[in-house]
């Protein structure tokens, strides 16, 4: 049980990673990875200034806004400089490795005991449940501590879901959406494309980094490998949340980028309780992505050969 | 008020494939002139358009419109004055948005977008009467995607964006030209009504003779990068389809192209 809601939370927190990944891909057509540079570039901003005596919500923040600086780096790069949307990541996710190391000073900080907000999501839910360690839920025996960060991981991410969605009901919204769609159309209407990507990017890698800054409190430590393969993660999720959905629509897609993330996450567990290595995790991450992008359309064309038969 | 001085325009300069689609152009088109123009394919027609709304910089020459001088300003800033149909349906709109948001964006061309949201009741409200003069059922489908609908549908929704704010100069790009002869035929009865209307200045290429004869009240003719027609005032009203492809034939005696080509520009345009 504590493995489940150790699972939900992570799901939860990777499903900033999610939707910053769905706005990257699906919305502005952008193969961006810079995602794994920023989702660290977040954590480690947040563990610098946290282990400096920063305040848990301002260094949070400060992940965020650091990554959303990174996402408009490798929108500038591709934008301006007219450097391929690919290469523009690779670029900016690999200066982002030094410069994670820089900032962190070594490859890994911990943040065991320095406030943050996995305190502060205990401290809450002492109060909540009064002091208890552990309540009873249905006949299980749950931490307080874990339901606490579960819930407050979850009051998080609605809020910042909320608002993504909010968000792209404006104006600037709606035109970040159609330059994904037709960029011809975004021009003869009056609207800068290049900068709608380099903004649309920023906001992506600024939710990445969210993303990282509390996964790192969640796991109490910041390391510099801790990016390495999330892009395809946050892929995966993506495809997940689209086959739960099946809809273009922005508030359904945005919930279903969310719920794939904790499937995700739930899938993943159980493969390593049944024995997974965790070496192999991320090839099979990758064989499955693979899968996922090439099984609809092979099914596809099996149905059409089937059905052409048929008329024969 | 558009003029274009001296617009010289060459692509893929210094190579085998090197085309001069724009040699030294000069063209003054007046406040609330409506001017067809025709040519043969390669002749720079379409060029031309893309030179007024900004899609590459000029080799020589300049463009003012309104007395401004836009020659140095990107598409995305030429907006603000110029509004722009396609040939193709699908260029003027947003497949994966739905109706409304498409013309939301149209009702803020040339703003910068800012915070507030896209649509609200009121503006949903003017978008419904709006979209009602069309007559196509469209009013009550505001939230269906756009990708759904058809090319007529599409290329009426673009015309009515295009015009939204009412823009200095109005680009139609052989706006017709992918569209079923029904559809074709609604589209230009919709796009003369507004025009006149509106009082629009307007550039419009074409490739039918018919419409080149019945619409607009200036003609102009294009070939190799030339303008070596242009007729106005009475002139232009008494050019017939025949009169025009007899100029066309003319170039082509001029050009001494063989009999095939010529076949090829009958079946074209007849």
């Amino acid at each position: 049980m504590n493995l489940l809601i150790g699972s939900l939370t992570v799901g939860l927190i990777l499903s900033l990673l999610a939707i910053g990944v769905y706005i990257s891909f699906r919305i502005f057509n952008f193969a961006d990875i810079t995602a794994d540079g920023s989702i660290t570039l977040g954590a480690a901003v947040a563990a610098l200034l946290l282990v400096n005596g920063y305040d848990p919500i301002s260094a949070t923040l400060a992940g965020a806004v650091a990554g959303f600086l990174a996402g408009l780096v490798t929108g500038v790069l591709h934008a301006r400089f007219k450097i391929h949307g690919l290469l523009s990541g690779i670029l900016v996710m690999t200066a982002l490795y030094s410069i994670n190391l820089r900032i962190m000073g070594k490859s890994n900080l911990s943040l065991m005991s320095v406030p943050n907000l996995t305190g502060m999501a205990e401290r809450f839910g002492g109060m909540l449940f009064g002091g208890r360690a552990d309540i009873n839920l249905w006949g299980w025996s749950l931490a307080v501590r874990d339901i606490s960060i579960l819930l407050c991981s979850l009051v998080v991410i609605l809020l910042a879901t909320g608002v993504v969605y909010l968000f792209f009901r404006t104006d600037l919204g709606t035109v970040m959406r159609a330059t994904g769609d037709n960029q011809q159309m975004v021009r003869a209407l009056g609207s800068d494309t290049g900068l709608m990507i380099i903004l649309g990017l920023g906001l992506s890698n600024g939710l990445i980094a969210l993303s990282g800054a509390l996964l790192a409190q969640y796991l109490g430590f910041a390391d510099v490998q801790m990016g390495i393969g999330m892009v395809v993660w946050g892929l995966a999720s993506v495809i997940i949340g689209g086959s739960l959905v099946r809809t273009n629509r922005l508030g359904l897609a945005i919930c279903g980028a969310v719920m794939g993330s904790i499937l995700f996450r739930l899938l993943v567990a159980i493969a390593l309780r049944f024995g997974l290595n965790p070496n192999d995790l991320k090839l099979v991450t990758a064989l499955f992505v693979f899968g996922a992008l090439v099984l609809p359309n092979m099914l596809a064309a099996l149905a059409e050969r089937r059905g052409r038969r048929s008329h024969a | 008020m558009l003029e274009i001085t001296g617009y010289s325009k060459t692509f893929q300069k210094g190579t085998a494939n090197e085309v001069r689609p724009l040699r030294n152009v000069s063209l003054r088109v007046e406040q609330g002139e409506f001017v067809v123009v025709i040519g043969t394919n390669g002749s720079g027609k379409s060029t031309l358009l893309n030179a007024v709304a900004g899609a590459f910089p000029p080799d020589e020459g300049r463009v003012t419109l309104d007395g401004q001088e836009i020659t140095g300003w990107p598409e995305h800033r030429r907006a603000k004055l110029i509004g722009r149909v396609f040939q193709n349906p699908f260029s003027g709109t947003a497949p994966g948005m739905t109706i409304g948001e498409n013309l939301a964006m149209a009702l803020r061309r040339g703003q910068f977008p800012g915070f507030g949201w896209a649509l609200n009741r009121r503006i949903l409200k003017e978008f419904r009467d709006r979209v009602s003069t069309l007559n196509m059922g469209l009013e009550d489908r505001l939230d269906t995607e756009i990708g759904g609908l058809s090319g007529g549908q599409r290329q009426a929704l673009t015309l009515l964006m295009a015009t939204w704010r009412r823009p200095s100069l109005l680009l139609l790009d052989e706006h017709t030209a992918a569209l079923d002869p029904r559809s074709a035929d609604r589209i230009i009865h919709l796009t003369r009504e507004i025009i006149t209307r509106e009082g629009l200045t307007t550039l419009m290429v074409t490739h039918s003779m018919i419409q080149a004869a019945n619409l607009g009240d200036r003609l102009i003719m294009m070939h190799k990068g030339e303008i070596i027609r242009d007729f106005s005032g009475p002139a232009k009203r008494r050019q017939r389809p025949d009169d025009l492809l007899a100029h066309f034939d003319e170039v082509r005696r001029r050009e001494l192209l063989d009999q095939s080509a010529a076949d090829l520009l009958r079946r074209m345009y007849i």
